[in-house]
C-alpha cells in the first residue's frame, strides 16, 4: 500500500491507516486521522524532510515518519 | 493580590498566544523559571472591567495534554494540581481562526478537567481572506463556553476577553467529553477503584509522565485489585480518544464553520516556492545570515565602542574624584569594570534576538528548519539546532538559551554542549591581535594570510562543534521520544509589539543570568590581581623606586619615552616650529611620561607578586610546553572569566598604560623569551590560537548550562573535556611548529 512518503508534488490521499502501537499521539492530534486527507506541497532539496498539509495543518515530517502513514492515493498530479 | 483572578493562557503553538499575552498585560509582565526547570515562566497582571484585576499566566504552547516535552508536561502539572497557587479560576484557550479544529482539540481536553474555559478566536482579521464564515452564537452553545472573536494584529476583542475573563463565573465548567467511551469495560474498573477521583483527570494521571502528584500515582500502582494496562494497550486508547475527540469537533464545526476554499489562496505556496527552493532557498539564507553577522560585527560596534568608552571614562572619574584608597579601587576596577563586561555585550545579543525574532515572526524559521534538518542530522541534530549553533557565532549565552525549542532532549543537550565551540565574538579581539603579530602579511589568489587564517579559526570551530555533535550522538545513551515534526506557520508581517517585548526580556534575562557570575568573578580577579601575601608585594612601591634609581627605566619604557618626544619634535619641525621655543613643553612631557612609566612598572610589578602572579608562576611549567611563560599563563587563568579578558591582562602584565591595541601589539612584539627570541612567534602563537579555539575559557557560560541542564554535571563534562582538548591540540601544534 502506498503512503504518505510515495506522494508527489500537489498529489493527495485519504489516509486509510498507519501502524498503531508506536504512532506518535501528536501526529494524530495535528489530523492525522483516517480518512483525512494529506497533500504534499513540497519536498526538501535534499529529497528529505517533505511538507505536507495535513488537513488544513501545514507540517513538515521526515520521510521516516511518513513511511508510518499509509493512505490512498486520490488525485494524479496535476498537469502543467 | 488575593482577590485577583487566576487567569491561564493555553493554546497552540503559532496561535498568537503571545499577543494575546502582550496585549491582555503590556508591559506589566515578569518573567522567570518554573522553580527547578528551565521553562520559561511568563506572568503578568491585567486590569479587568468594574476595578477587578486578574493574574495572567501564559503557559507554553502545547497542542494537546498529551505531553512530550518538559514545557507540556508543566501545563498538566499545573491543570491537575489544585492546591498550585497558580491553578486557574479560568482558562482562556487561545485559538486560530485557520486551524480552529485542531486548535478545539485542545479546548475539549481542558474543559474535561471541569475548569471554567473561555475560547478565544484569533486572527479574526484573516477570515474574509480566508473564505472562512463563523457562526459565533451557535458555537457558543455547542461548545458550552463563551467565545471572544478576536484579531491582535488590529487590535480588536481584547475587551471582550477581559470581560469574559471578570465574568468568569457565569462560564461554564461543564465536561464535554463522557471519559467512559474510551473503554467503557477499563473507565468502569476504575471507577470502581477510585470512587473519590475525576475519572478524565485519573486518566491523564495514568498516560503522561507527569511528575508530579506522586502519591496518587503511586496509589494506582499500588491498587492490588487493579492491574494498569500495557503501554501499547493505553496507547491504543489514547489514539481513541483523540478519534472520539475529533468526531464531536467535527459535528459542532459542521454547521458553525464554513470555509470557501475558492476564497481561499494565499501567499504560501508562491513564497514556499522560492524560499525552500533548492538553490534560492539556500541563497537566501546565506544571505540572510550575513546580514546578521553584518549586524552583530559591524552594526553593534558603534554602540559597543560608546559603552566601552564611558566605562573606561567612569572608571576614571570614580578614581579621580574618590578619596584613594581600597573601596575606590574596588568601585573603579571591580565594579565598573564588571559591568563595564557586561553591558558591553548588549548590543550584540539585543540585535541577534531581533534578527532571530522577526525571523520567528514572520513565519521564516520553520523553512530554514525544513531547509537544513537534512543537513544536520549526520551530526545527530536536527534543523531546529541551525538556529542555536549560527548564535553561537555571536555568543554562546543566548545561543543555548534558543536551544529551548529543541523538544528532543538528546538533541537539545547536544547541541548545547556543542555551541561554546563556535567561534563566540569574546573570541576575536583575541585573534585578532595574535594574527597581527605573528601571521606574516602578504597574500595567496588575492586573499591575505591573516584573512584566511581568521576564516580557518570560524571553520575549525564549526567543523570542532559539529563533529563533538557526531561524537556525541554515538557516545550518549538517552533515549527521547519526541519525533521530527515541525508547524509550518503562515507567513506574516512581524508584530513590533512582540519582537520588541522579545529583545528586551532575552537581553535582560542575559543580564541577570550571566551577568551576576561575570560581575562576581571580575571582582574576584581584581581582588587576587591587587592583592598579594609576600613582602615583595607589600613593599612594589619602595623596591621599584630603588630598582629606577639604581638602574633606570626598563629599555622598553626608555624607548617608548624616546620616541614619543621624537616624534612630538618631528611634529613640531615640520609644522615650522622653532625646536628651541617647544623645549619646554617637550621637558613637561618627558616628566608626564616618565611619572606615567614608573607607575605601570610598579602595577606590574604588582601584578607579577599579587596571588594571580604567584599562580602564574606555579602555572608555568604546565604551559611551558605550550609555548607560554608565566605572563601568557596568569592571561590565560584570568581569561577563564572570559576570553577577551586575554588582551587586557596582558596590557597590564607588560604594564602599558593604555589599552590601545597599537601599543598592546607593540609591546607583545618586543617581548623575548629567554633565549632571546621573539615570545610571540608562529608556533606559540598558533599554540595560543588553537587552545581559545577550543577551550571553555566563559564562565557565564558554564553558568547558562548549569542552568538550561539543570545539573552541574553537564558543565563540568564540557570545562574538563574541552580544556583538556584545547591543552592536548595547543601542546600538538607548538611541538610540530617549533
Amino acid at each position: 500500500m502506498a503512503t504518505v512518503a510515495d506522494l508527489r508534488y500537489g498529489q493527495r490521499g485519504i489516509i486509510k491507516s498507519f501502524s498503531e502501537s508506536d504512532f506518535p499521539v501528536k501526529l494524530m492530534e495535528l489530523g492525522c486521522l483516517p480518512g483525512n486527507s494529506v497533500e504534499l506541497l513540497r519536498i526538501a532539496p535534499l529529497n528529505d524532510p517533505i511538507y505536507i498539509n495535513l488537513s488544513g495543518s501545514h507540517l513538515a515530517i521526515r520521510r521516516s515518519l511518513a513511511q508510518l502513514i499509509e493512505l490512498e492515493i486520490i488525485e494524479e498530479t496535476q498537469p502543467k | 493580590m488575593s482577590k485577583n483572578i487566576n487567569v491561564a493562557l493555553i493554546g497552540n503553538p503559532n496561535t498568537g498566544k503571545t499577543s494575546v499575552f502582550n496585549q491582555l498585560t503590556g508591559l506589566k509582565q515578569k518573567v522567570g523559571n518554573y522553580p527547578g526547570i528551565t521553562v520559561e515562566k511568563k506572568e503578568g497582571i491585567c486590569k479587568l472591567p468594574r476595578g477587578v484585576k486578574a493574574h495572567i499566566l501564559d503557559l507554553p504552547g502545547t497542542y494537546s495534554l498529551n505531553t512530550t516535552s518538559l514545557d507540556e508536561s508543566l501545563v498538566v502539572e499545573l491543570l491537575l494540581n489544585k492546591n498550585d497557587k497558580d491553578y486557574p479560576d479560568v482558562a482562556v484557550v487561545i485559538s486560530d481562526v485557520e486551524n480552529l479544529k485542531r486548535n478545539l482539540l485542545l479546548f475539549t481536553q481542558i474543559k474535561d478537567l471541569k475548569i471554567p474555559t473561555i475560547l478565544v478566536i484569533n486572527m479574526a482579521d484573516r477570515m474574509d481572506r480566508k473564505g472562512i464564515s463563523l457562526d459565533v452564537p451557535a458555537m457558543e452553545k455547542k461548545l458550552d463556553t463563551k467565545i471572544a472573536l478576536v484579531s491582535t494584529r488590529k487590535n480588536t476583542g481584547i475587551d471582550r476577553i477581559k470581560e469574559l475573563i471578570a465574568d468568569y463565573k457565569n462560564v461554564s465548567s461543564k465536561p464535554l467529553l463522557d471519559p467512559a467511551r474510551i473503554s467503557p469495560a477499563y473507565f468502569e474498573r476504575l471507577k470502581k477503584t477510585f470512587p473519590q477521583n475525576d475519572l478524565y483527570k485519573l486518566w491523564l494521571v495514568i498516560t503522561q509522565d507527569v511528575n508530579f502528584m506522586p502519591i496518587e500515582k503511586k496509589r494506582i500502582k499500588d491498587a492490588t485489585d487493579f492491574s494498569t494496562k500495557s503501554k501499547d494497550e493505553l496507547k491504543k486508547l489514547q489514539h481513541k480518544e483523540t478519534v472520539l475527540r475529533y468526531q464531536l469537533i467535527n459535528n459542532i464545526l459542521k454547521d458553525t464553520y464554513k470555509v470557501d476554499f475558492l476564497a481561499a489562496k494565499g501567499l504560501r505556496a508562491s513564497l514556499d516556492k522560492i524560499l525552500t527552493h533548492k538553490i534560492f532557498g539556500y541563497l537566501i539564507f546565506f544571505a540572510i545570515l550575513l546580514l546578521i553577522f553584518q549586524a552583530i560585527f559591524e552594526w553593534s560596534s558603534y554602540p559597543m565602542d560608546f559603552i566601552d568608552e564611558n566605562f573606561a571614562l567612569a572608571a576614571e572619574w570614580i578614581k579621580a574624584t574618590l578619596p584613594p584608597g581600597v573601596f575606590t579601587d574596588l568601585l573603579a576596577e571591580g565594579i565598573v569594570a564588571g559591568i563595564g563586561g557586561i553591558v558591553i555585550f548588549i548590543p550584540q545579543i539585543a540585535f541577534l534576538f531581533l534578527f532571530i525574532s522577526l525571523l520567528e515572526e514572520s513565519g521564516y524559521m520553520s523553512r530554514v528548519v525544513f531547509l537544513m534538518d537534512r543537513l544536520m542530522r549526520p551530526f545527530g541534530l536536527s534543523g531546529k539546532s541551525v538556529v542555536p549553533l549560527i548564535s553561537g557565532n555571536a555568543c554562546a549565552i543566548p545561543a543555548i538559551m534558543a536551544t529551548r525549542t529543541i523538544e528532543n532532549w538528546k538533541e537539545r543537550l547536544i547541541t548545547i554542549l556543542v555551541t561554546p565551540f563556535t567561534t563566540c565574538s569574546a573570541r576575536l579581539p583575541v585573534y585578532l591581535i595574535l594574527i597581527a603579530l605573528v601571521i606574516p602579511e602578504g597574500s595567496i589568489l588575492g586573499l591575505s594570510y591573516q584573512a584566511l587564517t581568521l576564516m580557518l579559526l570560524y571553520l575549525i570551530g564549526f567543523g570542532m562543534a559539529l563533529f563533538s555533535a557526531m561524537v556525541l550522538n554515538k557516545m550518549l545513551k538517552i533515549k527521547s521520544r519526541s519525533v521530527f515534526m515541525v508547524e509550518m506557520p503562515t507567513y506574516r508581517l512581524p508584530l513590533l509589539k512582540n519582537v520588541v517585548y522579545t529583545v528586551i526580556e532575552k537581553t535582560k534575562s542575559f543580564v541577570w543570568g550571566a551577568g551576576k557570575i561575570i560581575l562576581a568573578i571580575s571582582i574576584i580577579l581584581w581582588f587576587l590581581g591587587s592583592n598579594g601575601y609576600s613582602d615583595d608585594f607589600q613593599n612594589a612601591e619602595t623596591i621599584v623606586t630603588e630598582r629606577i634609581q639604581n638602574e633606570g627605566l626598563s629599555t622598553y619604557s626608555k624607548n617608548y619615552i624616546q620616541n614619543n618626544i621624537a616624534s612630538q619634535r618631528e611634529n613640531a619641525l615640520a609644522k615650522g616650529i622653532a625646536p628651541n621655543s617647544i623645549e619646554d613643553s617637550l621637558r613637561t612631557l618627558r616628566e608626564e611620561l616618565t611619572e606615567r612609566a614608573v607607575a605601570q612598572e610598579i602595577a606590574s610589578y604588582k601584578l607579577e607578586h599579587s596571588y594571580i602572579g604567584q599562580a602564574g608562576k606555579a602555572f608555568e611549567p604546565l604551559v611551558k610546553p605550550l609555548g607560554y611563560d608565566w605572563k601568557i599563563g596568569i592571561a590565560v587563568l584570568t581569561s577563564f572569566a572570559a576570553r577577551e579578558v586575554f588582551v587586557g591582562t596582558l596590557a597590564t602584565i607588560y604594564s602599558v598604560g593604555s589599552d590601545e591595541e597599537e601599543t598592546i601589539k607593540k609591546r607583545m612584539a618586543a617581548e623575548l623569551d629567554e633565549n632571546g627570541k621573539p615570545l610571540f612567534n608562529l608556533a606559540s602563537g598558533i599554540s595560543l590560537m588553537l587552545f581559545y579555539a577550543f577551550a571553555m575559557q566563559c564562565m557565564s557560560t558554564l553558568a547558562i548550562v548549569k542552568r538550561e541542564t539543570n545539573s552541574w554535571k553537564w558543565p563540568m563534562i564540557q570545562l574538563g573535556f574541552m580544556s583538556v582538548f584545547a591543552y592536548l591540540i595547543a601542546l600538538l601544534a607548538y611541538q610540530i611548529l617549533i
